[in-house]
């Protein structure tokens, strides 16, 4: 690979590990993995949840100790363990996706704080604070009002705040967890300029995300590892979006569009000039059964308000929704769900479960009248219904009344949609439906929509990532700034066109 | 069989674990350390002690599942109890028939559904929080009593309601059946109803419950309705026991009812807890207080135990989770 990385002379790693192995309980979760690490290089380390990505961070710094035989290289010393306290001292950052930062404090205090903690006097000096996260933020090449408090910024600024705490530690090698699990495509792109900075300043950056674009985009290199075991090193030029899903989960996915002409499948949903002022303007739409309408856009083009409204949680200031031959004005979401409208939210560990209660609470919650009996609940009808959907819809579950939050992030969304599906939807609106979902699970719940969609029911699906639009939509609608603002059909046009058209 | 082992398991939750151990605990302790504890004497006390504190508890059961927490439930029992003996007053006094009574009864129970009603509106659709609005019902309540009494004692209670606080029907108290009426409407409620359903729901997560179309305005009025309804089901029975009532009276129940639930496993946050651990709750903290006082202790030393005890049911919750914890990390 290094010959591949630069002209001639191989460069010295950085970071080298070698035989590295842990197991938790029996399960092996590192086998003989080895990674490395070049200085000022950007290295995307991919793979599954559960595929040993955070175990291989947590023994680079020192959270855990990896079993004997292993041999950790880092900058001129070798180790057979780190410990957190020489992997800090020796410029090893972590930026969690958490980011564990005080959205109470200033940004300087956030940025800082590390720098004044244990020295005598025990006394802050807010200048010197101030000082310091301004050096900080300057060498990301931003320049924040540091005496501001940290709640008030977007969270792609609170991530850059998180960048700079880790240079205040002087940083030669830094970790990114997801870094933009939850930015925007601009936030992304700005984010990912950061990052550059980062990397042409000579400092080394591992980066973890599900989203194989920017991991594309981003990085030079690329380590795939997969259940616990290196699967390879692989130099970015070459790789492609679906060469790395299937390193990933080794499986080849079949990428095709779906082909479907439905124009004369009498409409389910037709909406015509929705508008509410400030959020969407002069939208309209039609949702025939069993098709599935892809709407994409970025975040903030008023996707998720449009679908809030057609599930009557907002009220349309203007314009007209006819559901299935009626017309249709929805006092609150209860009138939507018993007129046969389902909203699968985006927010799924704060809106869509409610995760500490049982996985079979969740799936009757919105359906809860057809497990009555005399009015009273029964636990023989609730357990044979939620059988049923845990075997229609293939949840792998442990005990019905286990906590939501106990299942995997594919899981869940399976439970989400068997909830939704248990209230007989004519329309199913899915709201970004795979964030948080392994790659490999996203293909299991497109299959369960395309499954839903032959059996007539109208479908809308909303996602910020074209991809999934184009390969699971039978037309895609773009929206920018509430307003529809193009069609496509996948197939007549590329992905890339309706990329570059959303992004622009 | 194992079925059947299973329903009584799944019946009784692993909530039950901690308050039955604590009542195996207190019985073993005062059975050996005050000869006489094991008696009737004891239990009759105790049967009639708890249903005040325990009916009370039930009032603040429901608001504490979804999250919140009911602070005028003594002061609701004093305005309902209130309501009562003004009703019987009004229609002779001492002489008052039992269609007095019934009128009375259905009007406290009223009162203090309204006060509940009130209040739940309020955290409904205010979204304040629900200590502060119950808060301001309670001194609101408790301004109004004392003005309507001039602080003083309303008597002069009809002979026939002695029994709700003092007879028996086949040996067992009639509060003490009337409580236990009261706990199984309450379970039923929370196992078998909607409301009970979508009451832990909220109490989990309020928004989420909404997005599942789940009218959680309505569940909260209900829920404060019925806490301030069962308010004034404990004031009756406080009426028929000190023939007389006064606003004030059993105040100090306020806080214990609090730490009832928590020591009956209720998640103070809300979403989780059930009604048989907190009636078994209750039965230990009636018989630490009444094999204390056997003994010879103080009614205050008794309180200080309760405290006591609640501190270590904390800790011992504390040591059972990180042993849980250390367990699954070994895997």
């Amino acid at each position: 690979m290094a010959d591949q990385a630069l002209d001639g002379a191989a460069p010295r790693p950085l970071l080298s590990l070698r035989n590295v192995n842990m197991t938790f309980g029996g399960v092996k979760a590192l086998k003989n993995v080895s990674f490395e690490v070049l200085p000022g290089e950007v290295h995307c380390l991919a793979g599954e949840n559960g595929s040993g990505k955070s175990t291989l961070i947590k023994v680079i710094t020192g959270v855990y100790k990896p079993e004997a035989g292993a041999v950790i290289d880092y900058d001129g010393q070798s180790y057979s363990h780190m410990s957190p306290v020489t992997a800090q001292a020796s410029g090893i950052q972590v930026i969690w996706q958490d980011l564990a930062l005080f959205p109470e404090m200033t940004v300087a205090e956030n940025i800082a704080f590390q720098t004044v903690i244990g020295r005598w006097p025990r006394l802050v000096n807010y200048a010197e604070m101030r000082r310091v996260a301004i050096n900080a933020l300057q060498r990301l090449g931003v320049a924040f009002d540091v005496d501001l408090a940290l709640h008030h910024f977007p969270i792609a600024q609170r991530q850059i705040v998180a960048i700079a705490r880790a240079l205040v530690g002087e940083a030669k090698l830094v970790f990114m967890d997801e870094p933009t699990a939850s930015l925007t495509q601009s936030e992304t792109d700005y984010l990912l300029d950061i990052v550059r900075n980062l990397s042409a300043s000579g400092v080394a950056v591992v980066f973890v995300s599900h989203r194989l674009a920017e991991v594309l985009e981003i990085s030079s290199r690329v380590t795939v590892l997969r259940d616990g075991a290196l699967v390879g090193v692989y130099p970015t030029k070459g790789l492609t979006q679906s060469r790395i899903t299937e390193l990933m989960t080794g499986k080849t996915f079949d990428y095709s569009v779906l082909h479907r002409d439905l124009s004369r499948s009498p409409a389910m949903l037709e909406v015509e000039r929705l508008s509410r002022p400030g959020e969407f303007e002069d939208v309209s739409l039609t949702v025939r059964r069993g098709e599935t309408l892809g709407i994409t856009g970025l975040l903030g083009a008023g996707r998720t308000e449009l679908a809030l409204t057609l599930f009557g949680m907002r009220k349309p200031k203007s314009g007209s929704v006819v559901l299935d031959g009626k017309t249709v004005r929805f006092g609150s979401n209860r009138d939507a769900i018993a007129a046969g409208v389902a909203y699968l939210s985006e927010d799924r560990l704060s809106l869509g479960l409610i995760q500490p209660q049982a996985i079979a609470d969740n799936m009757v919650i919105a359906s809860l009248d057809k497990v009555l009996s005399g009015g009273f609940i029964s636990s023989d009808r609730k357990r044979s219904l939620v059988n049923r959907w845990i075997r229609d819809l293939g949840v792998r579950i442990g005990k019905q009344d286990d906590a939501i939050s106990t299942l995997s992030g594919g899981n869940q969304q399976r439970v989400a949609i068997a909830k939704w599906l248990a209230t007989d939807p004519k329309l199913l609106i899915l709201d970004a439906p795979t964030v948080g979902v392994d790659v490999g699970a996203r293909a299991g719940i497109f299959e369960i929509v395309s499954k839903l969609a032959d059996s007539g029911l109208a479908i809308i699906l909303i996602s910020d990532e074209v991809p999934e639009v184009y390969f699971n939509a039978d037309r895609v609608l773009q929206m920018a700034q509430g307003r529809i603002v193009g069609e496509f059909t996948p197939g007549a046009t590329t992905l890339q066109a309706i990329e570059e058209a959303v992004y622009a | 069989m194992t079925v059947l082992i299973e329903r009584v398991r799944n019946a009784l939750g692993p909530e039950l674990a901690g308050p039955f151990a604590a009542f195996v605990a207190v019985m073993i302790v005062f059975g050996f350390a005050a000869p006489n504890f094991l008696s009737r004497a004891t239990f009759g006390s105790v049967a009639f002690q708890l249903p005040e504190l325990g009916l009370l508890t039930l009032a603040m059961l429901l608001p504490i599942l979804t999250g919140g927490l009911n602070l005028a439930i003594t002061f609701t029992a004093n305005m309902a109890g209130l309501t009562l003996a003004w009703v019987l007053q009004s229609q002779g006094g001492v002489d008052a028939g039992t269609g007095a009574f019934v009128l009375g009864s259905v009007l406290a129970i009223a009162v203090g559904a309204l006060s509940g009603l009130i209040m739940g509106l309020v955290i409904a659709y205010t979204k304040a929080h629900p200590i502060l609005v119950s808060l301001s019902m309670m001194i609101f309540l408790r301004g109004l009593g004392e003005f309507l009494t001039r602080g003083g004692d309303v008597s002069g209670i009809p002979g026939f309601l002695a029994p709700i606080g003092y007879g028996s029907i086949i040996g067992i108290p009639v509060p003490l059946l009337i409580f236990i009426a009261c706990v199984l409407i309450w379970h039923v409620l929370l196992t078998r109803m909607k409301l009970g359903f979508n009451t832990y729901m909220i109490g989990s997560n309020i928004e989420a419950t909404r997005y599942s179309g789940i009218n959680t305005r309505k569940v909260q009025v209900l829920v404060y309705t019925l806490s301030g309804a069962m308010c004034a089901v404990a004031g009756i029975i406080m009426l028929a026991r000190f023939n007389s009532v006064r606003v004030g009276h059993g105040e100090s129940y306020l806080l214990i009812t609090v730490l009832a639930c928590f020591l009956g496993g209720v998640n103070p946050f809300g979403g989780f807890g059930r009604v048989i651990p907190v009636f078994v709750a209750l039965v230990v903290l009636q018989l630490l207080s009444s094999g204390l006082n056997l003994m010879g202790a103080s009614q205050h030393l008794a309180t200080a135990v309760w405290g006591i005890l609640m501190i270590t049911v904390m800790i011992l919750r504390w040591l059972a989770g990180r042993l849980k914890f250390l367990n699954t990390n070994r895997g």
